[in-house]
């Protein structure tokens, strides 16, 4: 047991805490308490989750019969672009290191606040001007699709100026928060907090922080390149003028490969810390699985042209790019095993929290089995640009980047809120989600193994019934996250459950200050004296 | 960035003021590294697309590369070099709690920024007059109701050698010069952002805050400075002297 000097539960009282010692707009504003600054990011995402889902929906609904039914294919590609841009830059790329990072990285570690919290609070504000940005882009919409390839994005509508100048503006955002955080955990860890006793979130955002400051400086300047060519014509991406458009692909993924890995480590992160508390056992192989997420963020930057086999990159190069990209299966399978054997033998309760991990580790296996097709040479070349990608990606986003999310929402929910949500609606939400996923996306292997190309506003008639599978499980999946943005607002505004401390009898810091945390997190900084994830050990009084 | 003299005199708010001056002390130094490790990385677009097409358009890159002044370019690789001393010194002044020393060094710093400047200034005019600067061609322009009419910034001058937006106009110079703008301007951008940090750390210097215990402005704004200086000894010679 930890010797804790705060953990007196003050849950029956109404004290003082992050949320209620200070009131009115302005205290949200202007804060620089990294609970707060979390929260604010959550909202904005969130918001944006939902917009970037409407246009998916309505995709979907276009796509639910042959032929024009409702859009014209100019507005196809408009919703198509504007759906791949405010998920990835607006929602994801922020999504869980900006939100749950935000909240739980000082409060895992005992520390009282991120290391620069004024710079914190500043990456907010960068990332709503990046977010203003885009929208004024709305105006005259954009049609490049999400990835702005030259020399298409260099000739059409001037909105591509907005976007990408938005994307530059959100990566700083990205930047500073990465920053932040590798230097919070450098030198904020309480006394006894070793590297190896940090959570393996912790681990995980410190992999994702590398990532982020290292990778987003790139595409920044490609994009500011971009913008430069179309400005002033320099012609260092556009054929006509002696540039190459291949170099801006290599300069584009160089980034946004491993961004990827900034979507998905932080959600492996979040399952490693919901699964020990449900199987009542300690992480297996703790080492490992922090490691993992070093080894895949670093061999994360050396895979970015699997991307690009189709683009006339030489031969050789494409081998190396395969054969690497092979290799972060490796790390991945790692986690996958480790958590699987931590549920071997553990006692499992199926609370909502762990429900969503077990989906994820199930989600994340197809995801990972269908990247090892398409980095196999000679199967790309026939699934590059089909349906086959989309799903793969959906897979790998959706079903591991935004269901960890949601997982985290759920298990931290007591912690951010002091409130217990409806244990039956969030399980009802997540049998939708988890139903209607699987019934938009596996559809779309289907598809893009018949060779339906992805992004086409119309096909042939044949692939129709795969459509209208996929156009289904799309609405069921929308209703999931109805019923859970319903059930965990309610809850949190109007709920009258107080939670304990520790609803969860867990053992990592978060849980041993109250809920909600008060405004300095620990009233003394905690000593850490035990391993992580040491349930099951017998201690004094009966084991965690 | 946590001041710990501030700390002394006023129990700010919590959250801004949590850490002891030592801790403070390394986070601020380990932020600004990697903060200078972005920086490179940002300018490494920039570097590997010169690399690229200096290789592919060897002789035209040449040809543009006589357009610059060499003398004009290494007076102010001089100047830099100059001002990353001072800054150093000042970081050393800082150390030993001189702070008229730390103020009047930092103003030298921010003077060779200035002139640095200035110079960049007469070499960019000096080619918008040989026309050899990208024109701005707006097109028909209203705002709001307010007619602007055909806008065209930087036009070409009249009897200049070059045109940029001709049809002569060699594709290659083009490239050269796009990346010739693209990186000295990301370059000045640095030098008035490392002049504002500057300004910030002299206002603390006149406030005599700085003392053997608490010297981490001075040294995080020389560090940034550090970096616009080197930068600017690699473009130098890859911009200038490609003959």
């Amino acid at each position: 047991m930890s010797s804790y000097s705060a953990t007196a539960d003050h849950a029956n009282g109404d004290p003082k805490n992050y949320l209620n010692w200070e009131t009115g707009i302005r205290s949200w504003l202007f804060t620089v308490d990294h609970k707060r600054i979390g929260l604010m990011y959550l909202f904005t995402i969130m918001t944006f989750f939902i917009v970037g889902g409407l246009a998916a929906l309505t995709i979907r609904l276009e796509l639910s019969s042959a032929g024009a039914d409702f859009l014209t294919p100019d507005q196809y590609n408009v919703l198509f672009t504007l759906h791949g841009a405010i998920m990835i830059f607006l929602f994801i790329v922020p999504g869980i290191p900006a939100t749950m990072g935000n909240f739980l990285l000082p409060l895992m570690i005992g520390a009282k606040d991120v290391a620069f919290p004024r710079l914190n609070l500043l990456s907010y504000y960068v990332y709503v001007v990046g977010a203003i940005m885009a929208l004024i882009s709305l105006f005259s919409p954009i049609d490049t699709g999400w990835t702005f390839y030259a020399p298409y994005s260099l000739d059409s509508g001037s909105a591509v100026i907005w976007m990408t100048g938005a994307a530059f503006i959100l990566g700083f955002s990205s930047i500073l928060t990465g920053l932040n955080f590798i230097v919070t955990i450098h030198k904020l860890r309480c006394p006894g907090m070793h590297w190896s006793r940090l959570p393996v979130f912790v681990w995980a955002t410190y992999a994702t922080a590398v990532i982020q400051t290292l990778a987003t400086p790139v595409v920044g300047m490609t994009l500011v390149l971009l913008i430069a060519e179309r400005v002033f014509g320099v012609g260092i991406f556009d054929p006509a003028m002696g540039g190459d458009p291949v170099l801006y692909q290599h300069f584009f993924w160089f980034y946004s490969h491993p961004v990827v890995y900034i979507m998905v480590l932080p959600a492996f992160g979040v399952i490693g810390e919901i699964i020990p508390v449900f199987s009542r056992k300690p992480l297996f192989g703790y080492k490992m699985v922090c490691y993992a997420s070093l080894a895949i963020a670093v061999v994360g930057f050396l895979v970015w042209a699997h991307h690009m086999f189709v683009s006339g990159i030489s031969d050789m190069s494409a081998i190396y790019f395969s054969i690497i990209t092979f290799g972060v299966a490796i790390p991945t399978a790692i986690k996958v095993f480790n958590w699987v054997s931590t549920m071997y033998k553990g006692s499992i309760s199926l609370e909502t929290p762990m429900l969503y991990a077990m989906a994820f580790i199930f989600l994340f296996m197809i995801a990972g089995t269908t990247g090892i097709y398409l980095a196999t040479l000679a199967v790309d070349v026939f699934y590059h640009d089909t349906y086959f990608v989309v799903a793969h990606f959906h897979y790998t986003i959706q079903g591991g980047a935004v269901i960890g999310l949601i997982a985290a929402l759920h298990f931290w929910f007591p912690k951010m809120t002091g409130k217990m949500y409806n244990e039956n609606m969030a399980r009802f939400g997540w049998l939708f989600i988890f139903v209607g996923f699987n019934l938009t996306f596996l559809p779309q292997f289907v598809l893009g193994m018949e060779g339906m190309p992805r992004r086409y506003f119309d096909y042939l008639p044949q692939f129709e019934p795969m459509h209208q599978l996929s156009t289904i499980g799309a609405f069921l999946n929308g209703l999931g996250y109805l019923f859970v943005f319903v059930n965990l607002l309610w809850a949190a505004f109007l709920g009258k459950v107080k939670a304990p401390s520790n609803p969860y009898n867990s053992v990592s810091l978060e849980w041993q200050t109250q809920s909600p945390p008060i405004h300095e997190n620990f009233e003394e900084i905690p000593v850490v004296d035990e391993e992580p994830y040491a349930y099951g050990v017998p201690v004094e009084g009966g084991a965690h | 960035m946590s001041s710990v003299a501030e700390k002394e005199v006023v129990s700010g708010p919590p959250h801004v003021h949590h850490m002891d001056s030592n801790t403070a002390y390394h986070a601020a130094k380990l932020g600004m590294w990697l903060f200078l490790a972005t920086e490179i990385l940002l300018f490494g677009v920039l570097f590997t697309s010169f690399a690229i097409y200096r290789y592919e358009f060897m002789d035209d890159f040449q040809r543009a590369a006589l357009q610059l002044d060499w003398k004009l370019g290494g007076l102010n690789t001089l100047i830099l070099i100059f001002s990353s001393f001072t800054a150093a010194l000042a970081v050393d002044a800082a150390q030993h709690g001189n702070n008229k020393r730390v103020s009047k060094l930092i103003l030298v710093t921010i003077a060779c920024g200035l002139i640095f400047l200035g110079i960049k200034y007469i070499e960019y005019s000096h080619k918008a007059h040989l026309g050899l600067f990208p024109t701005f061609d707006l097109g028909e322009w209203s705002f709001f109701g307010i007619d602007f009419g055909y806008v065209k910034l930087f036009p070409c001058p009249e009897g200049a050698e070059f045109c940029w937006n001709s049809a002569e106009f060699s594709r290659d110079f083009k490239m050269y010069f796009g990346l010739y703008y693209s990186m000295t301007m990301l370059h000045a951008l640095h030098v008035i952002i490392g002049m504002g940090l500057l300004i910030w750390v002299w206002t603390k210097s006149r406030k005599n805050r700085f003392s053997s215990e608490y010297y981490t402005p001075v040294e995080v704004g020389a560090l940034y400075w550090h970096l616009v200086d080197l930068i600017w000894i690699y473009l130098f010679p890859l911009l200038y002297l490609v003959d």
